[in-house]
């Protein structure tokens, strides 16, 4: 028997919606879950108190001043290599052996674990550079970890720039560098920002990678070269030695808050330089 | 021949000799020697594929941006090659503007838009800026449309405006060669009637070569014209060039003929 086409085209149509419709579901009532458990725990003196007792009661700002520390070293390191890495593939070469290499071993490094990443971190910024558990060390291991998702994401945003941008900056007069940065970049800076948004919610959230490499200490870090603990593994700790499960949901709650804040702020000020010329 | 033929040929802007272009191993075009007259609007015509837009882009090195072309023979702009050993492409550009087939304004605004060629020639004054944009955009009788909203996004304007910004642009370089792609291909009929009085006007001031398909267009706006078609062997050549009145009058070869009477092509 034949199903009439018509049929099918609504047949398809619902399983698709009920597909989005789940994810929605799902995705929605995790956040809401987790934001009901621990919201109420949130205040300011959590915000800005040190933690006391391992955790159980106080506040936990200097896991929140770690995040900031952490992911802003492995932002710093990571996107001007990332982004200068993407251009040198998507602009001065024509497929040949280097980039072949440079593809290769970014889409390889992209599916390691992130605890790979911790082991190297640990193994080379801790103990073979000597540089122990700090900011420093955690700030480089993510910067490892999210350099593949910057070079991807920058190159696909650089690659999607219609040819003739290129073509007219050329026709004026352009050099090559003047053509990237006038015709080019201000095309691909969304793409580019969403690439670099998103690894930097990759380091907010990371946990391997970071007890290894940043340690856990509860102190406040006081330079690149203390240790501290990052709100992730913060959180970790609190759940798994079931110290507080309140505030470990606070913790939670707050990181997903941040992770939010983040894409709501990170997609204006985007906007914001792209309604300079929109 | 009539004496502003002879008056314009001795004004020639541009000169090819014996100009063979290769796509690597592809014979693009083959022994193009020809003549455009300076302050005159010359068009290529020819059935699609036989090389006008190479042709077109010899005379700014666009075809310099694939990696595999490769050129022989002369190019002269003012009788200095263009092909040199110390020709300087961003000079020659600068001097030998380019107006595409789709209007492609830069998702910035008009007056970023205008700007963005004397920015790369160096220009900072914010004051000097202001005056080429104001200059530019009335050379193509968009600045009463535009001029209060220069901040404006570019590519809101309508397709007709966005070409005519992307010629303001071009023309923003102070150019003395334009050259048009099929510059009118995606204008509708009344924005590509601006476009053509705006060409007869710069005509005074600038050598323009165009690309076209339609032949009224040639027409109606050009003093010579130059068809190109396809040979056996693949390679695009130059068959007749004269004053287009000429050629659309009594066309000297069979070929050309069938081709502008629209026989095939």
């Amino acid at each position: 028997m034949r199903i009439n086409p018509r049929t099918t085209g609504k047949i398809a149509k619902v399983l698709i919606w009920a597909a989005a419709l789940s994810v929605l579901v799902v995705l929605v009532a995790i956040i809401l879950y987790i934001l009901f458990k621990g919201m109420p725990f949130i205040n300011w003196r959590f915000l800005t108190d040190i933690p006391r007792s391992m955790g159980r009661s106080g506040g936990i700002a200097p896991a929140i001043a770690g995040t900031a520390m952490v992911s802003l070293v492995a932002i710093v390191i990571a996107v001007p290599f990332g982004i200068g890495t993407a251009f040198y593939l998507a602009e001065y070469t024509r497929g040949n052996a280097v980039t072949r290499i440079i593809r290769f071993s970014a889409e390889s490094l992209a599916a390691i674990p992130s605890i790979v990443y911790g082991l190297f971190g640990f193994l080379f910024f801790v103990i073979y550079l000597d540089l122990g558990w700090s900011v420093l060390s955690g700030g480089l291991t993510l910067a490892f970890m999210i350099l593949p998702t910057v070079i991807r994401t920058s190159e696909e945003a650089i690659l999607t720039v219609p040819n003739t941008y290129r073509e007219v900056s050329f026709s004026l007069g352009g050099t090559k560098w003047q053509t990237i940065r006038k015709a080019v970049f201000p095309s691909a800076i969304q793409g580019i920002a969403n690439g670099v948004i998103l690894s930097l919610g990759r380091c907010v959230a990371e946990t391997a990678a970071v007890i290894l490499t940043a340690g856990s200490a509860l102190r406040m870090a006081s330079s690149l070269f203390s240790p501290t603990r990052t709100m992730a593994v913060h959180f970790y700790y609190l759940a798994r030695e079931g110290i507080s499960m309140d505030n470990a949901y606070a913790t939670a709650a707050l990181l997903i808050l941040l992770i939010f804040l983040i894409n709501v702020v990170a997609n204006a000020f985007v906007n914001r330089t792209m309604a300079k010329g929109r | 021949m009539d004496g502003k033929t002879r008056e314009t040929r001795q004004d020639a802007k541009i000169k090819t000799e014996a100009v063979n272009l290769y796509y690597g191993s592809f014979h693009a075009l083959g022994d193009v020697t020809f003549e455009i007259p300076a302050r005159a609007i010359t068009a290529i015509i020819g059935p699609s594929g036989c090389g006008k837009s190479s042709l077109l882009r010899l005379f700014n090195r666009m075809n310099d941006l694939i990696p595999a072309a490769r050129v022989e023979g002369n190019v002269f702009l003012n009788d200095i090659p263009v092909y040199g050993k110390d020709a300087d492409v961003v000079s020659l550009r600068q001097k030998v503007g380019m107006v595409f087939q789709k209007p492609n304004v830069f998702p910035m605004s008009i007056y970023d838009n205008i700007v963005i060629g004397p920015r790369h020639h160096g220009i900072r004054s914010r004051r000097r800026l202001a005056e080429i944009a104001e200059r530019s955009l009335s050379q193509v009788a968009l600045w009463d449309e535009v001029k209060d909203s220069l901040n404006a996004p570019g590519p809101g304007l309508a397709t007709g405006q966005q070409q005519r910004l992307c010629i303001a642009r071009a023309l923003a370089v102070e150019p003395e060669v334009l050259l048009m792609d099929e510059s009118c291909s995606a204008l509708d009929p009344e924005s590509t009637m601006k476009v053509e009085e705006l060409m007869l006007e710069l005509k005074q001031r600038y050598t323009i070569v165009i690309v076209t398909h339609n032949m009224e267009q040639a027409v109606r706006v050009s003093d010579m014209a130059a068809f190109m078609m396809i040979g056996e062997d693949r390679v695009g050549r130059l068959h007749e060039y004269s004053a287009t009145e000429e050629m659309f009058i009594r066309p000297k070869d069979k070929l050309t003929e069938d081709y502008i009477t629209g026989r095939f092509g």
